[in-house]
């Protein structure tokens, strides 16, 4: 394993969410890059290679699993851990079974987030 | 209030239905089996009395007959000359009396001058003149002559028979009295009942026998009887004749059976009082009213204790029925709470997760020290940004809560468009996701509609759910308005969604008629919504086509139109104007 900064692509709609978990995930020695939508996710992608993403289920502009098969176009070796504040998991693992590594409730244990990572990167 | 005048009046409807079906046919039984029997009852006491008078009637007139007949063998036999001697005439009386009782009064024998020659009896009538006496000249005339009853020259009532012989080329009277006392017995003898009586009465109305008790204010009226015998009237000898007349001396119904005896010149009287003589038929006419009275009763007292209690069963019943109704609506409101529950489980995870971030950012700060970098000022954002999802977690809960509270059915005067907003707001995150944009036309100039809140919730929630289900997963516009229509307010909600097939439209409002998966749906909404609407006096219509879309339309009475005083507060919406919000 390198020494280079895990690169990780962070959308989730929810604006305040994706700015305290950027820090946090920061001070752990992440590169984080931000998304707040589905479209703005996408352009981000375009741009940039990311060894994770997380991303949101649902989000207002686009629904989560619809990003999510963009991304395996687009990137089908980058692993991707779903997101999701549905109570339900239902939907989470509706995106397992379009290619997502893992998926986590919310809101969920830092740690547990950061073990999800590293898993999906060693994988 | 208007429950209780409900009720009263199924009761009494089915007090009067029972009483009107069991107390007709009774009354109808009674009174046709009573009619038959009164007349074949009357029938048979008319015949009987019929029957009666005639067999006295022929009674009297053999009674007459055989003594005329004896008198006539002894004429033969005898001869005049055996009566013109005394002592013949006296042994022949005496053989008569010796085999006839009294019978035979006297015997004498009148030569054609009317004077007796001859006499054997009681009186001294020797001698005797009889050229003025009816029976006297009659008897010229006839051959034999039975005389009325007359006091005659003994001044005792009495009658005659006489007979006309011939010898020797003159002319000779054969009479004899025959007594009264024997002659009346044959009728005085017919009684029956307490005011059954006979007599006899000649062609002037006077009494040939002696009635049992005095009838001198009958007499017109017997007189009037009597004159019928001269007109033919119907009286014919050997046929009993009937008549029914109010009788003057007593005021009363009185029935006469008359006969003609003595060819014609008497008439035999049988009367009785109606009453009397049906007394046995109005003692059972007396018995039936009672039984049929009585029974009345009793049918009246089990009608209206019977429908007393069905009424209560029914209205407990009804009770109930309503109570399963609030349970019904109770269960399908949690159910589309339940479908709710996904959208908000969402919008109180994404505020609890930065709250649970942003506490975990605080205490990476306190890890690292307060007075690195600004880091203070950084954890006074972090637990302002806490306080405000705490806030946001609350409003979202209020909401739910102020829906989820228990069903209300009290109908009052309700703003629509505020009710419509509460809703809208409360589906606002689970239309975002469906991708679906909620769109409102709330009319201001709408006035208040009679509805229970709780209810109209509900019903605005299902149908907000059932449309946003409709255009899953595509997403589309739901457009949700309101306005005046006719009297009423009506609330259209119409979608973009995939529409209902023709077949399955007759049949949404059936309960558990449902086309989502097992599990998915109850099949009840609908069948709830219809029965809330149409519980607050309003209607629902649904138009929909096929990969189009569908319109709920509900019609609501205005609060005004139920009667009832509406709020005072500011409607959502312009109230000048009929512009749209």
């Amino acid at each position: 394993m390198s020494n280079e900064p895990i690169r990780v692509l962070l959308v989730d709609d929810e604006a305040g969410f994706v700015e305290v978990l950027q820090k946090r995930l920061g001070k752990r020695g992440l590169e984080i890059t931000s998304a707040v939508s589905g479209t703005n996710a996408l352009q981000v992608l375009r741009r940039g290679n990311f060894d994770v993403a997380i991303l949101d289920l649902k989000m207002e502009d686009m629904d989560g699993i619809e990003v999510l098969q963009i991304f395996k176009k687009m990137d089908p070796e980058m692993p991707v851990i779903m997101l999701t504040g549905h109570g339900s998991e239902k939907a989470a693992q509706e995106g397992m079974a379009n290619g997502a590594f893992d998926y986590l409730l919310k809101p969920c244990d830092l740690e547990d987030l950061i073990d999800k990572i590293r898993q999906a990167i060693a994988d | 209030m208007s429950d209780v005048h409900y009720y009263h009046g199924l009761a009494k409807s089915m007090m009067f239905t029972i009483v009107l079906v069991s107390f007709t046919p009774l009354m109808l039984i009674t009174l046709i089996a009573g009619y038959q029997y009164s007349v074949a009852y009357k029938e048979k006491i008319v015949d009987h009395l019929r029957e009666i008078v005639l067999k006295h009637d022929q009674s009297v007139d053999s009674y007459l007959e055989e003594k005329v007949a004896e008198l006539q063998v002894l004429a033969d036999v005898e001869g005049v000359l055996s009566f013109r001697n005394e002592e013949s005439l006296v042994r022949l009386h005496s053989a008569l009396v010796r085999r006839h009782g009294g019978d035979f009064v006297d015997l004498g024998l009148v030569n054609s001058k009317g004077i007796q020659v001859a006499y054997s009896g009681p009186f001294k009538l020797q001698e005797a003149n009889y050229t003025e006496a009816e029976w006297f000249k009659a008897v010229k005339k006839r051959q034999v002559y039975v005389s009325d009853v007359f006091l005659g020259l003994r001044g005792v009532p009495h009658f005659i028979i006489a007979l006309r012989l011939e010898a020797d080329g003159q002319e000779w009277v054969l009479r004899t009295t025959l007594d009264f006392i024997a002659f009346n017995k044959l009728v005085e003898d017919i009684r029956i009942g307490e005011t059954g009586m006979a007599f006899i009465i000649n062609r002037e109305g006077e009494f040939q026998t002696t009635p049992r008790r005095d009838m001198t204010a009958e007499v017109p009226f017997l007189r009037q009887l009597a004159s019928g015998m001269h007109l033919n009237t119907g009286l014919v000898r050997g046929r009993a004749t009937m008549v029914t007349a109010v009788n003057p001396s007593t005021g009363r119904d009185t029935i006469f059976v008359t006969s003609l005896i003595k060819n014609g010149d008497w008439l035999m009287v049988y009367q009785q009082d109606e009453s009397d003589a049906f007394s046995a038929l109005n003692q059972a006419r007396n018995l039936a009213t009672v039984v049929l009275l009585l029974g009345g009763i009793g049918i009246a007292v089990m009608a209206y204790l019977m429908s007393k209690r069905m009424a209560r069963k029914v209205e407990m019943s009804d009770l109930e029925k309503e109570m399963m109704n609030e349970q019904v609506i109770e269960t399908g409101k949690l159910a589309s709470v339940g479908e709710l529950a996904a959208g908000i489980a969402h919008e109180i995870n994404n505020p609890v997760a930065i709250m649970v971030e942003e506490a975990g950012w605080i205490q990476d700060l306190l890890d690292e020290g307060l007075g690195v970098d600004d880091n203070n000022r950084e954890v006074q954002r972090a637990l302002t940004q806490i306080r405000n999802q705490g806030i946001r977690c609350k409003d979202i809960t209020h909401k739910l809560l102020s829906f989820a509270r228990k069903i209300d059915p009290t109908v009052k005067p309700v703003f629509l468009n505020e009710l419509v907003q509460e809703i809208v707001d409360l589906c606002e995150q689970r239309s975002k996701f469906a991708s679906v944009h909620i769109e409102t036309s709330l009319s201001g100039s709408i006035p208040q509609v009679a509805a229970s809140p709780s209810e109209l919730q509900q019903v605005f929630l299902n149908l907000i759910n059932n449309a946003i289900d409709a255009m899953e997963p595509g997403g589309g516009n739901l457009d949700i308005k309101t306005r005046n229509d006719d009297g009423m307010v009506m609330v259209s909600i119409e979608d973009t969604g995939c529409g209902i097939p023709k077949a399955n439209l007759q049949r949404i409002f059936d309960p558990f008629f449902t086309t989502k998966a097992v599990g998915k749906g109850t099949g009840l909404g609908l069948s709830i919504i219809y029965g809330i609407v149409n519980k607050m006096g309003g209607e629902i219509t649904v138009k929909s086509a096929v990969g189009k879309g569908s319109i709920f339309s509900i019609r609501l009475p205005t609060a005004c139109s139920a009667g009832l005083e509406p709020e005072k507060d500011k409607p959502v919406g312009d109230p000048n104007s009929d512009s749209l919000v």
